[in-house]
């Protein structure tokens, strides 16, 4: 299998580097000073964000049946693994190393040569540039953790881990370049201007997407929807909310790259839509369902944090309630109304909730986007600024388009090198056993 | 000898213990069990997506006795396990052939106690 790859490596690597040649060097003289409390946010941010993706695996991990728990926080730990060596090895530097054309990052700074000592006066300008890298690398750990939701239950081990690469290499890398990095095509260091303060686009609307792909390549779990059973522990599942909740201070405060008032506004906003949406989404449940449901309000959460991630640092609290009730709504059809009627196995609403929840808050933060908050950012449409909310739906559409595409065929491919789907006895037996040879729970002592 | 199982409602434990140790009998094993009968189950939501529920809770008592204690044990279960709603559960009384007590070897009514 490994043979079969290799080639295909090596051919990108030498597109990548014949790109070098042309490439310019973005880095500016370090001149700005090292600010002590932005450092330290930074690296607290990023200690935080690393948490989510335990945190991630519990709440997925709660939600799968028991015979497949282990195997859910194995792909989230091995996630965590493989991902910081790609990305010091030459992620980091394909998605925020010197731009060619907008499109990618070159290797120059592959193994993180040149990332440091001192600061780049572009990603946060008063943080060391290793500070940057490795708080972005926690960012690369959870994108394709949070595909693991719709493709839980079923797919092989080492096609995961040759999909996760692959993925991260050819979708997460050049969809962060084109918007957060200097000159990416478009984000607002010389690109169209689209706003994405934490993550909406790259973080979010791409592993939906790419969520929505892996359920329709790998197909539905066996008896689903029907004959599937409830989530085999909640409490993990709420413990796993917890985490991602207090970890997300770090992913949109930190995003701020200082610890002054920028910071404190993600903040308050990244709580406020958190809180909106839970209470949406309970609000729904009972209208619609008799009874507020635990599992209800930790989706709602989840959604309205998705959804407040782009516009973190652009909107006002009350902006952030606006975002959180649309969160709560929107994510709540596609997952309850849209995915039944359609009948794809997106088996833990990693499409329904991040996919979903990343275009709103994609287009929210054109909405309600104003430069009160963050003078560096741009009026929304409520702040007499409509086109901001045009650019909005043009890195959306872009990025759906690119990550679906792209990941579509990703999975195609490692599924005919290597076959991506647990058998259906595996699958009947459950992947801890099959996959890993160790189960979570034992009957007796 | 016989072999009684008993289903019962899990809250209705406490209450049945009690009303056999009045009776003084000691012996029991218990166990969690799910099953159905008339009661049916109560239907579960999770994002929207409804679960028949058709598998209830319920407490299973196993108790081996000479036949002097098989019409206490069954007067027991009832005072403490019933409520008078549907779902109380239900009483079986099955043969015994044998009962050998490990750690001595006796056999029958001896070990049964």
């Amino acid at each position: 299998m490994i043979k079969k790859i290799k080639p295909g490596l090596i051919a990108l690597m030498i597109i990548q580097m014949a790109g070098m040649a042309c490439a310019q060097d973005a880095s500016a003289p370090a001149m700005p000073q090292i600010s002590a409390g932005d450092t330290s946010w930074v690296l607290t941010g990023a200690a935080l964000v690393m948490l989510m993706t335990p945190g991630l695996a519990f709440f997925y991990g709660g939600l799968v049946r028991r015979k497949n728990i282990l195997s859910v926080l194995m792909q989230c730990f091995m996630i965590l693994c493989l991902v910081t060596i790609q990305w010091v090895l030459f992620g980091y530097s394909l998605a925020f190393g010197p731009d060619i054309k907008g499109l990618i990052g070159s290797l120059h700074w592959a193994g993180l040569s040149g990332v440091g000592p001192g600061v780049h006066a572009v990603y946060m300008p008063t943080v060391p540039h290793q500070a940057f890298m490795i708080f972005q690398a926690m960012f690369a750990v959870i994108t394709p953790a949070l595909i693991i939701g719709a493709f839980a239950e079923r797919m092989r081990f080492l096609p995961f881990c040759l999909f996760t690469l692959l993925w991260l290499t050819l979708v997460y890398c050049p969809v962060a370049h084109w918007v957060w990095a200097d000159r990416g095509m478009l984000g607002t260091f010389g690109g169209i201007g689209a706003l994405d303060f934490a993550g909406g686009t790259v973080v979010h609307i791409n592993a939906g997407m790419a969520a929505l792909a892996s359920a329709f390549v790998l197909g539905r779990r066996q008896g689903a929807p029907a004959k599937i059973s409830p989530p085999h522990n909640l409490p993990f599942a709420v413990l796993g909310a917890g985490l991602l909740w207090f970890g997300w201070f770090g992913f949109n405060s930190a995003s701020a790259g200082s610890s002054g008032q920028l910071a404190a506004s993600a903040f308050v906003v990244t709580h406020v839509a958190a809180a909106t949406a839970g209470i949406t989404w309970s609000l729904l449940d009972i209208i619609f369902n008799n009874r507020a449901t635990v599992l209800g309000i930790i989706t709602g959460i989840v959604a309205g944090l998705v959804a407040i991630t782009p516009a973190a640092g652009f909107v006002t609290p009350m902006g952030a309630i606006g975002i959180g009730i649309g969160a709560g709504i929107v994510c709540y059809i596609f997952v309850s109304v849209l995915k039944p009627f359609f009948g794809y196995d997106d088996a833990l609403d990693a499409f329904g909730v991040h996919g979903i929840g990343g275009i709103w808050g994609a287009i929210a933060t054109g909405i309600w986007a104003t430069k009160m908050v963050n003078a560096g950012g741009a009026n929304g449409l409520l702040h007499g600024n409509p086109i901001q909310l045009w650019i909005q739906i043009k890195a959306v559409l872009v990025t759906i388009v690119y990550s679906f595409v792209v990941s579509f065929f990703l999975l195609r491919l490692v599924n005919l090198v290597c076959g991506l789907r647990a058998s259906e006895e595996s699958e009947r037996i459950g992947l801890d056993l099959t996959e890993h040879r160790e189960v979570g729970y034992t009957l007796l002592d | 000898m016989k072999y009684i199982i008993a289903i019962i409602q899990p809250d209705r434990l406490d209450e049945v213990l009690e009303k056999l140790n009045e009776k003084e009998i000691h012996l029991v094993t218990v166990s969690n069990v799910m099953g159905r009968g008339r009661q049916k189950g109560i239907a579960e939501v999770y994002r929207s997506h409804k679960e028949a529920g058709c598998l209830l809770k319920k407490i299973k008592l196993e108790i081996a006795v000479n036949e002097t204690y098989v019409q206490p044990t069954i007067e027991a279960i009832c005072a403490g396990g019933r409520t008078g709603q549907i779902g109380d559960g239900k009483i079986f009384v099955l043969d015994l052939n044998d009962c050998i007590r490990i750690r001595t070897g006796e056999t029958e009514g001896i070990a049964i106690g």
